[in-house]
């Protein structure tokens, strides 16, 4: 019987082929309309835990000293701070800067009413120390900064100290945050006096002088 | 242009005039003069007359060529920037996407062939639920004038005026109008009895440069950015008078830059080399932010005085800002609502 209608009434599979899909379209209506929140909750469940990060740029390496001798493949030979000061007793009476001498010659240091021993760790000179005393590597110096400067680290954590590249919105890319040392020398924490770049030449701001 | 062919062909009535005088002709000056029987206007002077009229045709000719010529110089001058699809190209917010597609490629070949460079002019739209806010912090801004620069670079702005939707005032302590502000400082910064205060586009909600404009090519976008139609601005300049805080800037000059310096991420809206006699402004990089990313100034800046983010995002830095920090806006007496707050540390 299908065959035959198949066969002779061509307008009736057109029909069909019309009935069809209109049961297809609402069938898929019926799916949208039926079951918006949960379509809606799927989404954002799926969309909200893929952030990138924010990654904060590498605090400063463990120093090294330059000896100022090559080795046999001409590269510089270096030494640790621990090399001379594990032979030599902290004297805590040098602490200004014209007091330092050897390869300490020359420091410009302007850090409030601290001393070398502050923050470099006398049982360890290849690390810092925190104000209880424990030791902090280098690369990890901006916990040693934020025991003084809350308000500062306060800010940095909440993105409005601090320069920064990359993404606002973390959904859609990475984000690289600048090191409390990147700007500030931890000997001379103040940010240096800088020439400004660019004057503008426009129109307005000439007459905007004064 | 007008007077030369206007003395060229002035020329000659002035020796047929005196035609009548010369010493062959009978009639010359005789009041009862016989030859007068053929009749003025017949033959003998409508010979004359028709010349006379024919030689004034032909200035009337010439003086109506070369008027229309100069008239039209103008437009000839404008079609060697203006190709007829730019003359042709509808408002933005008109334009189907076909026909943006259209007018992107015809940009890209242009600035090809204007500036030998090659860019990619995109149209990024506004992200859903996003409403954009910048704080600044003036507590540590230092004044160096990086992120103008970084405007300028970024924004590919003309080279020998170096144009920047940024204008960093140095402000005395103590004076919060950066009216009397100054922009030209040249010497190590910061001084110690100074503030600076960087001014840009305040994205204000209720923009009097949009109120302003006669055509409206320009307008506040749904993610609080207010944007130029550089395409269909007739360089009024309405909108420059309107801003309170002078963030608008007329591209005098077919912006000049070289081709090594074209930043080639650009958008219609934002960046793209603007033709010569439009109005731009900061669009806080929207070619940039739209996609995520954080706009040039504040990634040039650095102090770290600047916080981008969405005002709809409770948990954004900017977010952060405007409910710890002791925020203020410029001019707020003027209640247009900048979405562009300073706040000092305290």
């Amino acid at each position: 019987m299908i065959r035959l209608l198949k066969r002779h009434f061509g307008p009736v599979r057109i029909g069909f082929a019309i009935l069809a899909s209109l049961c297809g379209l609402a069938v898929l209506w019926a799916q949208q309309s039926l079951s918006p929140g949960k379509v809606a909750g799927e989404t954002v469940a799926e969309e909200a835990p893929i952030l990138h990060s924010v990654t904060i740029k590498p605090g400063p390496t463990t120093p090294q000293l330059d000896t100022g001798r090559k080795d046999a493949q001409g590269a510089a030979i270096t030494a640790a701070c621990s090399t001379c000061h594990s032979t030599t007793a902290p004297n805590a009476a040098r602490n200004t800067a014209q007091d330092l001498f050897q390869a300490h010659r020359g420091l410009r240091y302007a850090h409030g009413n601290l001393t070398c021993l502050s923050c470099h760790n006398a049982k360890d000179y290849d690390t810092l120390h925190l104000a209880d005393g424990r030791k902090v590597a280098f690369p990890e110096v901006m916990t040693l900064c934020s025991q003084c400067h809350g308000t500062a680290m306060r800010d940095y954590q909440h993105g409005s100290h601090g320069g920064m590249n990359g993404y606002w919105d973390l959904t859609k890319g990475p984000r690289l945050r600048n090191n409390c040392v990147n700007c500030h020398d931890p000997h001379h924490p103040e940010f240096p006096l800088v020439r400004p770049v660019l004057p503008p030449h426009d129109r307005i701001s000439v007459h905007a002088e004064h | 242009m007008i007077a030369f062919p206007f003395t060229q062909s002035t020329e000659p009535p002035l020796m047929n005039d005196p035609d009548p005088d010369k010493p062959g002709t009978p009639c010359s000056g005789h009041g009862a003069c016989a030859c007068g029987a053929s009749a003025p206007p017949p033959s003998g002077e409508s010979h004359g007359d028709s010349t006379r009229r024919s030689v004034l045709k032909g200035i009337g000719a010439t003086l109506g060529v070369a008027a229309y010529a100069k008239a039209l110089a103008p437009l000839t001058e404008l079609t060697q920037q203006t190709s007829m699809d730019e003359f042709l190209q509808k408002h933005y917010r008109e334009l189907t996407k076909e026909e943006l597609a259209t007018v992107l490629a015809r940009l890209t070949r242009e600035t090809k062939e204007q500036y030998g460079a090659e860019v990619t002019i995109s149209d990024p739209k506004p992200p859903e639920g996003v409403k954009f806010g910048y704080a600044l912090n003036l507590s540590i801004c230092n004044g160096c004038r990086k992120c103008a620069e970084a405007c300028h670079l970024e924004n590919n702005h003309d080279r020998p005026s170096h144009q920047s939707y940024i204008r960093v005032f140095e402000m005395t302590k103590g004076s919060m109008d950066f009216e009397k502000g100054n922009v030209h400082y040249d010497h190590p910064v910061p001084q110690p009895d100074k503030y600076y205060m960087p001014v840009q586009c305040q994205q204000c909600e209720l923009p009097p440069c949009v109120d302003v404009c006669p055509v409206e090519a320009t307008w506040k976008e749904r993610d609080g950015i207010v944007v130029v139609d550089y395409n269909w601005c007739i360089g009024c300049r309405y909108c420059e008078a309107a801003c309170p805080y002078h963030a608008r800037r007329f591209n005098w000059q077919k912006p000049e830059i070289a081709a090594a310096e074209i930043n080639p991420d650009q958008s219609y809206l934002s960046n793209r080399i603007r033709p010569q006699g439009v109005m731009e402004k900061c669009t806080f990089c929207l070619h940039r932010t739209r996609n995520g990313r954080l706009p040039a100034c504040l990634e040039a800046c650095p102090t770290g005085a600047r916080v981008f983010g969405d005002l709809n995002d409770p948990d954004s830095e900017i977010r952060w800002v405007l409910e710890n920090k002791r925020v203020f806006v410029l001019k707020e007496e003027l209640g247009l609502k900048p979405q562009f707050f300073y706040f000092f540390d305290e």
